[in-house]
């Protein structure tokens, strides 16, 4: 038997055409998009409320969060809504169907060049097979709005 | 073992059982003799000590059990309750809620507790009692009880020049031939002395069935100290001391009134007591069954309710669909779950509501330390315990109502010689009440006082410039009386210990506002006053008005409404930059919603909907697209990643599933 102790399991999902991935722990669901309303006086990338089983939970667009030109919400768009810290939000993702397990040994500290604004969210990179998988920093993603 | 998850369960009872503790307390000190009261108070601090020694509060569970002590004292009629007694029990039972505070908060629960229970300690051996007794009546009356026949001895003794003294014996920790210290005792005392009686019984000190100490009664020609000097010859014994029997006051009581000679003559009707108490606390495990509860943490609740909402949703598609097929089982079956999730739908309401009692319970023990501090008289009277209210209404209104009645106390009764001059007994009375109408709850706080004085009031509020001359001409008499309540109108006048604390009624009446509630005051000046606060049931559910812009829906809540309105463009006027209406002879200034919530608007209109909305005397008409109409809707936050939103309130989840935001009118009119 093998011990599974190091390795971290993700959910993967696509924005553009990057594939990124948040720890399993922190995923709560996976919603197709629905109805969003509008809140007034947010950040942009705040795309406003859902009613999630009767709980309002905010929503982020996180093209619009990592500065990527906004998409049109299509099929595949998937909300994944993360918990951490006892905060439930969701991020509008361009699609999610993935669960990977990532070794620990292939996880890499993100590389030091890259100058966009997705870098700041970004805790480090793990290469599996042929993919990358760019590993969100979350508490940075879902930094306080107010 | 993992405490954590006992610890809010822990929480909960421990404040449960010191309320109890408190309220028997403030029974006890009206009934002394009632040895049931002790035994419930003994019941409720003995749980705690369990409690808290296994969650390992170790100086909890030390005080608890010093407290103990002293109620077995009582309860085995070797102490008897004074004032001063009262006095440390409280002071104990504080100390107590002061740890469990601290437990709740996070904190260790440690306190130094050392003069507590060394004032406790003191009491257990019957010191404080000798030192108060000279004066306090109530001390000397029943440390031990006697029966006709040995209060006849003692009379007669006292008649033949003989001394009634009663002598508490204690002996050391480590005395280990008890019994052989009592016959000593005994012996010396039969030099001296002639023993009545003793307390416990001569058979049980034979036994060593007792504590440490005993009291024996006996009346002799010597003095006090000579009888203690002799005792404390006899070796391990750590103390003595002769407390003077008051015979003749016994007496000229016992002949004034029965039922003081039913206090004063016990033992005849104590084994009466005795004998009925088993019957009695049969009587209250027989009640808390009948009421059985369980504890659900209200965020709990609050899932159940958001899940029965979307139910609700549901509910409503079905009904929909199953008009639209018209077949009748499937109408039938709908039908059926419709009224089932009706009913389910107010057991899951009334699930959060709680009676106001559980905040009125600290109210007695308060007025009682408050009346003490004061040096006034009051009598507090209590009804409507029962009422219900939303648990989060609850949570909100205890510090109001605290600062309610201590001004009542404070500025509303008199003291006992201004009472007694203005023709009013001495004692004033609070009436505390609460009561239900229509879909709000009522509490009223009315003092039998001096009432408040319009002209004081006036001249403060002219002075502060809170009101003009002009103002005051148009002014009703309650609108003069809630002048009290306006912010900056406390001054360093009327401040005292009691009532100052840098918090005026103007915080009182803003907690209130922001429940939802309002409160007004009546007053008829040398009779008393009314506060009474008006609460709505519960602040979860609100009645609005659904609005549109565009296509967003906003709510705004209906208390703040006055009425809708129709406006033309050509109605609508400029004044200072701002667009106005003349709305029934005022001018009332408009707020765009659109803009203010930055809604995209296609086309303009040359006919607006209007709300009234009104914030104190102020007045603003918000313009939206179109009404939907009322609507009894669940209100949501908006959670803390949000945090606070211009105007927005919190939000709501509507009949198909989507969220609507609730308008905050008051951040809206400035």
């Amino acid at each position: 038997m093998t011990v599974l102790v190091n390795d971290l399991k993700v959910i993967v999902f696509q924005l553009l055409n990057k594939e990124y991935a948040v720890p399993v722990q922190n995923v709560q669901s996976i919603e197709k998009v629905m109805h969003i309303t509008r809140v007034p006086g947010v950040p942009s990338h705040v795309k406003g409320v859902v009613n999630l089983r009767g709980v309002v939970t905010p929503i982020i667009d996180l093209r619009t969060r990592f500065g990527i030109e906004a998409g049109s919400f299509d099929e595949h768009t998937r909300i994944i809504i993360v918990t951490l810290d006892g905060r439930e939000v969701g991020l509008i993702v361009d699609s999610a169907n993935d669960v990977l397990d990532i070794p620990e040994t292939s996880i890499e500290p993100q590389p030091n060049v890259v100058g966009s604004i997705e870098a700041d969210f970004i805790s480090g990179v793990a290469k599996i097979d042929r993919r990358l998988l760019i590993l969100l920093q979350l508490d940075k993603v879902l930094e306080n709005v107010s | 073992m993992e405490m954590s998850q006992y610890l809010e369960v822990f929480i909960e009872e421990s404040k449960d059982h010191l309320q109890n503790c408190n309220t028997q307390l403030l029974e006890l000190e009206k009934n002394p003799e009632d040895l049931g009261i002790v035994n419930e108070i003994f019941r409720s601090a003995h749980t705690l000590k369990g409690m808290s020694a296994t969650m390992g509060y170790e100086d909890l569970a030390n005080l608890t059990h010093n407290l103990e002590n002293v109620l077995d004292g009582i309860r085995n009629e070797k102490l008897t309750v004074s004032t001063n007694m009262m006095d440390v029990l409280f002071a104990a039972v504080d100390d107590l809620e002061e740890m469990i505070t601290s437990i709740a908060g996070g904190g260790d629960g440690k306190k130094n507790v050392e003069s507590t229970i060394s004032r406790l300690a003191a009491i257990e051996k019957g010191e404080v009692l000798t030192e108060d007794n000279t004066a306090n009546a109530v001390a000397v009356k029943s440390e031990v009880s006697y029966d006709q026949f040995e209060q006849t001895v003692l009379h007669q003794s006292l008649e033949q020049g003989y001394q009634a003294y009663e002598l508490t014996v204690a002996l050391r920790d480590d005395c280990l031939l008890k019994a052989a210290r009592v016959y000593m005792v005994f012996e010396v005392l039969e030099k001296v002395a002639e023993v009545v009686k003793s307390s416990p019984t001569v058979d049980q000190l034979e036994e060593e069935n007792f504590d440490q100490h005993f009291t024996v009664t006996i009346v002799t020609k010597e003095d006090a100290a000579f009888v203690e000097k002799s005792v404390l010859k006899v070796s391990e014994v750590e103390q003595a001391v002769a407390t003077k029997l008051d015979l003749a006051g016994f007496q000229a009581e016992a002949e004034a009134a029965v039922t003081i000679l039913e206090v004063d003559v016990p033992s005849a009707d104590a084994e009466i007591k005795l004998s009925n108490q088993p019957a009695v606390e049969k009587d209250i495990p027989k009640n808390q069954v009948a009421n059985k509860t369980i504890r659900v943490n209200i965020d709990r609740l609050a899932v159940l309710m958001n899940l029965f909402e979307e139910l609700v949703i549901d509910r409503g598609r079905l009904e929909q669909i199953s008009k639209e097929l018209n077949h009748g089982e499937l109408n039938e079956t709908v039908e059926r779950m419709s009224r089932i999730s009706g009913d389910l739908q107010s057991i899951i309401l009334t699930m959060r509501m709680v009676p106001v009692e559980t905040v009125f319970n600290r109210f007695p023990r308060m007025i009682r330390q408050l009346a003490r501090d004061l040096n006034k008289q009051i009598n507090l009277e209590i009804s409507g315990q029962d009422t219900e209210l939303d648990r989060t209404v609850i949570d909100e209104i205890g510090d109001p109502l605290v600062h309610l009645l201590r001004n009542a106390i404070d500025h509303g009764i008199e003291s006992p010689a201004e009472r007694a001059a203005k023709g009013k007994p001495e004692t004033g009375t609070i009436d505390l009440r609460a009561y239900h109408s229509g879909n709000h709850v009522f509490i009223e706080i009315q003092d039998d006082g001096a009432g408040i004085s319009k002209e004081k009031v006036l001249d403060k509020a002219l002075s502060k410039g809170i009101v003009t001359e002009e103002q005051v001409q148009t002014m009703t008499d309650s609108q003069i009386y809630e002048l009290i309540m306006a912010s900056g109108f406390s001054t360093a006048e009327t401040i005292s210990d009691i009532s100052g604390r840098g918090v005026g009624l103007d915080v009182v009446k803003t907690t209130i506002e922001s429940l939802g509630g309002t409160i007004t005051i009546h007053s008829t000046p040398g009779e008393g006053s009314i506060f009474s606060v008006q609460l709505p049931l519960t602040l979860s559910i609100i009645s609005v008005m659904l609005t549109e812009i565009e296509n967003e829906k906003f709510a705004i809540p209906l208390s703040s409404i006055i009425e809708t309105a129709i406006v033309k463009n050509e109605e609508i006027l400029h004044a200072h930059n701002q667009r106005v209406i003349d709305f029934r002879g005022k001018v009332v200034p408009l707020v765009f919603l659109n803009e203010v919530f930055d809604v995209n608007k296609e086309a303009e209109e040359d006919i607006h909907s209007v709300i009234i909305v009104r914030k104190g005397e102020k007045l603003a008409g918000l313009v939206v697209d179109s009404f939907i109409g009322q609507q009894e809707v669940v209100l949501k936050t908006l959670g803390d990643y949000l945090g606070d939103i211009f105007a927005i309130s919190g939000a709501t989840i509507l009949g198909d599933g989507q969220v609507a935001l609730i308008v905050d009118c008051n951040a809206l009119i400035q």
